[in-house]
């Protein structure tokens, strides 16, 4: 496997992805994101020398419309999905200490 | 009547003529969904206190004149990725598992408003990611053809739902093959559109850039009646299109003369099953017997879409699913220290392993230090795909292929090799990374007697190409036979022999051959 992904590396990647794994989720993810990215690298057999990259098939650009209020205020019914809330907000465990 | 072998065209226009009610449709589906659901697991969420008032409430409109269209009172079922106002929708994922949208997606609304009557909300792999609906949080989906084997996936639960008469049509959506790939295991006909052809808000993003929503149905004509209810610009979703040739219904004709398919070598080569080939090779000659010009072709690039459509899919979905928290809805980790301490722990525990694999990967590629190596990489490769199809549609009008390079494996073999559950994607994704519409119709049966699917993928915006090749190849083919299904429940006459229903060149060659000790002695002895 050319792709050696360090302890360090999953550590870091849980951090951007806000994942909390166990000893056994780390070690799985190791091994699946060293033979993910194995396979991945197949794609550096393509030149892909001044090709720019694709992020959208159509050529669309930014859609703007006028900053005008259309829906109204919903605040009681999206608060029922809320795990926890409060005085009309969502509550979350304390922030700033 | 057996009002369950009726296509959904067929069900609104004796609606219509008053042979009917959407009433009575409504509560023949649900009484098979109530014999079935125990063994099929199409079904998330079912409605039933809410499909009979929407019923009596569009009968009322039809008979009062104000709902005329083709697919007004007939009952259908809807992906759980899609929001609807008050009903329960999951993804098919703990971390969604209380979360009752206070808004309802654009095609469900397009849909109600053509006189749609929602029965429920059909199972699919968590999070859309999945080729199996074994990754679902609220148990597998199984294929209604036979128990042991899956339906496909991602919308797994809406192919098993029509090809099982629990619903006439449903919705699904298709970010890697997600309609093409589970119509193909299930026997049922669906359509991914051009990428922005139906409006997304409401959608549970996995992989923006690639998801589209689409209809899963009997046929080609019920599929093109309901693309053309969905297909619409929105301004709520900003990369929705402007068409104005949308009247797919206008292409469901029997005339493929001139022509042009091309087949490319690159989707016949390895990996394929030879009962597959054989079939859709048939359908080939088929509609090169009905006048189309069919050669083979190279496609080029085929091996680089699946890494590049990881890449790019993971690395949307690390994104779009960080609005998970424990904050605004959903599932919140009972004990925690600390703000990050409950995102980490309430994602940890409410998101599944294929789930995680993605975000992780996604995170990973986006990371600094690997955003150009694999990020970029893979968006430069989506654009030579891009530009080898736009070379191919320069030649042909039509690509024909497999939708996947089996039937349907058996439940359990999949998921430990995720890898190897990818490639089963191949021949289907290049049409997300390129924005192409695609359509799976049946067109035989392996040695198991599970279904075949046969795939045809046209230009960006020529959806009709591939309706009229599909609904061609149909009318040569007949009318699919519907599974034998558990507990002797039906959703037809007795089925014929899938021998009696090849048309001139007996085009199941496949699924003569094979096909008698198939489907329904499959079914007969489940």
């Amino acid at each position: 496997m050319a792709n050696v992904i360090s302890d360090e590396t999953i550590e870091y990647v849980s951090i951007l992805a806000k994942l909390e794994l166990t000893q056994e989720e780390k070690q799985q993810a190791k091994a699946d994101m060293g033979s993910m990215l194995d396979y991945i690298d197949k794609l550096n057999e393509l030149d892909t020398e001044g090709v720019e990259p694709m992020s959208h098939v159509f050529p669309v650009h930014n859609v703007f419309r006028e900053d005008v209020v259309v829906n109204g205020d919903d605040r009681e019914n999206l608060l029922k999905n809320a795990p926890a809330q409060k005085e009309g907000s969502y509550k979350v465990p304390k922030t700033v200490l | 009547m057996d009002i369950l072998s009726l296509t959904a065209v067929e069900l609104g226009r004796k609606i219509r003529a008053g042979e009917l009610t959407a009433t009575e449709a409504a509560k023949a589906c649900l009484e098979q969904i109530k014999k079935l659901e125990g063994s099929l697991n199409c079904y998330i969420t079912v409605d039933e206190e809410g499909a009979l008032r929407q019923a009596e409430q569009v009968q009322r409109q039809m008979e009062e004149g104000k709902l005329t269209g083709p697919l007004a009172g007939v009952p259908i079922a809807v992906k759980d990725n899609l929001c609807t106002k008050d009903l329960l929708t999951t993804c098919a994922s703990r971390i969604l598992y209380n979360f009752k949208p206070t808004y309802t997606a654009e095609a469900v609304l397009r849909l109600q408003e053509a006189g749609a009557v929602i029965l429920g909300k059909t199972n699919m792999d968590e999070f859309a990611m999945g080729s199996t609906t074994e990754t679902s949080a609220f148990g597998a989906t199984r294929n209604p053809w036979n128990q042991e084997y899956v339906p496909g996936g991602s919308s797994g639960g809406s192919c098993a739902a029509v090809a099982a008469g629990e619903c006439f049509y449903a919705l699904g959506s298709d970010t890697g093959g997600s309609i093409r790939q589970p119509s193909s295991f299930c026997g049922v006909t669906g359509i991914k559109p051009t990428y922005g052809t139906v409006s997304r808000y409401g959608l549970i993003a996995y992989g923006s850039s690639l998801d589209q929503i689409g209809p899963v149905a009997k046929d080609v004509t019920d599929c093109a009646a309901v693309l053309e209810a969905l297909a619409a610009h929105d301004p709520k979703d900003s990369t929705s299109l402007q068409r104005e040739d949308t009247d797919f219904t206008s292409a469901l004709v029997d005339d493929v003369r001139g022509l042009r398919i091309g087949i490319p070598r690159d989707y016949l080569g390895e990996g394929l099953a030879p009962e597959v080939r054989a079939a859709v090779l048939q359908a080939a000659l088929v509609l090169r017997q009905k006048g189309a010009v069919v050669e083979e072709f190279d496609l080029s690039l085929v091996e680089y879409a699946i890494p590049a459509y990881y890449v790019i899919a993971s690395a949307e979905a690390s994104s779009n699913l960080s609005r998970f928290d424990g904050v605004k809805y959903g599932y919140r980790t009972r004990e925690y220290e600390g703000l990050h301490s409950m995102y980490k722990k309430s994602r940890s525990e409410g998101f599944g392993p294929e789930v995680k694999r993605r975000i992780m990967l996604g995170s990973f590629v986006l990371s600094s230090g690997y955003y150009d190596a694999y990020y970029l990489k893979a968006l430069r490769t989506k654009a030579l795909i891009k530009q080898a199809f736009d070379r191919a549609f320069e030649k042909y009008d039509v690509i024909l292929g497999p939708a996947a390079p089996t039937t349907a494996p058996k439940l359990g073999q999949s998921l430990s090799d995720p890898l190897k559950m990818y490639l089963g994607d191949i021949y289907t994704i290049s049409a997300n990374l390129a924005g192409l519409p695609g359509m799976t119709v049946p067109c035989g049966w392996d040695s198991r007697g599970l279904p075949i699917g046969l795939q045809l993928l046209g230009d960006c915006f020529k959806e009709k190409e591939i309706i009229r090749a599909g609904y061609a190849y149909e009318q040569e083919r007949g009318p699919w036979q519907a599974p034998v299904l558990p507990g002797g429940a039906d959703q037809g006459g007795p089925a014929p022999e899938p021998g009696e229903l090849g048309g001139i060149g007996r085009p199941f060659e496949a699924g003569v051959k094979t096909g008698q000790k198939g489907g329904r002695k499959n079914g007969e002895t489940v």
